[in-house]
């Protein structure tokens, strides 16, 4: 098993702080649901329980960012490229109460905070990006890669910081703030470029076989295609079609 | 992989912990969880009751001690962490064996691994001793908003879908000679990733659409009866309650 825990445990952060947070997390989160209800669509719920079960998954590949330190993706920029900002933090949302209950990676009572963090924090700060790129970037596969890219980097780094700013309200020790700022933002940095290329990678190739499942790309298409056909045409593609 | 409803960490017994309601088992694991980090950390005795608690639950749910001290090596991290903070907190100072060590980084590496190690051992008892399936349930049952259970069914159902996948594409990838592990290989990593989430979404796709076909309508098929009994929430309640009367006797002696 790998020694590897990106979430934060029990008992770093005092339990006032904790329990504020949770709050704000179980607000921001149901503000999040009532908005999904109107994307969650026959076509969108399986494809967020896939983004859930990519970000599960690829979250277990560890990647070498320096010596002793191993990155993996948070996820949240590839969540809101391919279903939307808002089933996006339900879907890291829900990974990391999965992982919490399942796999003791993060404390119960820090829950709050790294949803706070990665599902609500890196999310947003990922959709900003997102949103505000695509309207000068090309809408092309490579457009969208270099969106994610970008994205991915400054999200992973807006998470980071967020337990900066947790820590500061209600850290259980004394350490000097720049120092816990800076070494999570240097080795965040390098995560994040991991991270960035692994969604940006993605998400092109997705943008490439399947445009149709891209959210972001929603706003900008013509009047949408019939959705047999561009599914069948779609599948025909990737399988090589018939010989 | 054939087990489809297990979990790396389930341990599939017959216990009486095992028998619980999934939903009061996450219950109790939360309330434990906030008692022991509300309680204040120069309570050393308090802490101690907690570990005998935990102890009685392990040996009730015949979960072994060493698969849970492999499995709670999660949190080492922290605790490395935790190591480096009587060096570099600040405040009083104390001089053991030599070394000047900080008060307030003694107690909050205390802190910091008790609380945390507490609270990992908590977690993985309910995670060794309910399925993902189960977990699922109880979370409804505690009227979870639909749409994080119905992304959660997916999420599960799809693991196994990516994992075989994933396996597929490893075993052709190592059969060809390649096996990109480094930094300057993420390309090739990533474009493995990209293409292993366009078959994955192409298989999960028929998946959905034949669970769709047997009457799938966004939530899985529950057992009629089944819930909670008031024997499952008074023996789940033992645990919580204990570890309160735990921290008030501590408090207020």
């Amino acid at each position: 098993m790998d020694v590897e825990a990106m979430h934060i445990a029990n008992g770093i952060v005092n339990g006032t702080v904790s329990a504020v947070f949770a709050a704000f997390a179980a607000l921001a989160l149901a503000f999040c649901a009532w908005r999904a209800r109107a994307d969650l669509d026959d076509r969108l719920a399986p494809m967020a329980g896939l983004v859930a079960a990519f970000i599960f998954a690829v979250q277990m590949l560890n990647f070498q960012v320096l010596p002793g330190v191993s990155g993996h993706l948070l996820g949240g920029t590839l969540a809101v490229v391919l279903v939307g900002p808002w089933v996006g933090a339900l879907c890291v949302s829900t990974v990391l109460i999965i992982q919490c209950l399942l796999f003791a990676d993060g404390g119960l009572t820090a829950l709050g905070l790294n949803i706070t963090n990665m599902a609500i924090i890196g999310t947003a700060a990922g959709y900003l990006l997102v949103a505000g790129l695509l309207r000068v970037l090309p809408k092309t596969p490579s457009g969208l890669g270099a969106t994610a890219l970008v994205a991915s980097v400054v999200g992973v780094v807006a998470a980071s910081q967020g337990f900066v700013f947790e820590y500061w309200l209600g850290g259980t020790t004394q350490l000097s703030l720049p120092w816990v700022s800076g070494t999570m933002a240097g080795t965040h940095v390098l995560i994040g470029i991991g991270e960035g290329l692994i969604a940006a990678t993605t998400v092109a190739t997705v943008a490439r076989v399947r445009p149709d499942l891209v959210y972001a790309l929603r706003r900008f298409r013509k009047p949408p295609a019939p959705v047999p056909a561009t599914t069948a045409a779609a599948s025909a593609t990737v399988s090589g079609g018939p010989a | 992989m054939g087990a489809g409803h297990a979990h790396p960490l389930h341990l599939a017994r017959r216990s009486p912990v095992h028998a619980l309601a999934p939903e009061v088992k996450i219950l109790a694991t939360l309330l434990f969880t906030v008692v022991v980090v509300a309680t204040p950390r120069t309570e050393f005795a308090a802490f101690g009751g907690y570990a005998l608690l935990l102890a009685a639950v392990t040996v009730l749910a015949r979960v072994p001690a060493g698969w849970l001290a492999r499995r709670a090596t999660i949190e080492l991290p922290f605790v490395v962490l935790a190591v480096a903070l009587p060096f570099a907190g600040h405040g009083d100072r104390v001089t053991w064996l030599g070394l000047s060590l900080s008060v307030d980084g003694l107690y909050g590496a205390w802190n910091i691994a008790a609380k945390g190690t507490l609270g990992v051992v908590a977690s993985l008892l309910l995670a060794a001793s309910t399925t993902m399936r189960d977990l699922i349930l109880g979370l409804d049952r505690l009227r979870c908003p639909r749409v994080f259970t119905q992304i959660a069914t997916f999420m599960l159902r799809y693991l196994d879908i990516l994992a075989d996948d994933a396996r597929r594409m490893r075993i052709a990838r190592l059969s060809r000679g390649y096996d990109p592990r480094f930094l300057w290989q993420v390309k090739a990593f990533a474009v493995g990733v990209g293409a292993l989430f366009l078959r994955a979404y192409e298989r999960g796709e028929r998946v959905y659409l034949a669970m769709v076909s047997r009457g799938y309508d966004g939530r899985l098929p529950r057992p009629e009866a089944g819930g909670a009994t008031t024997a499952d929430w008074a023996a789940s309640a033992v645990l919580p309650a204990a570890a309160a009367a735990i921290a008030l006797t501590a408090v207020l002696a």
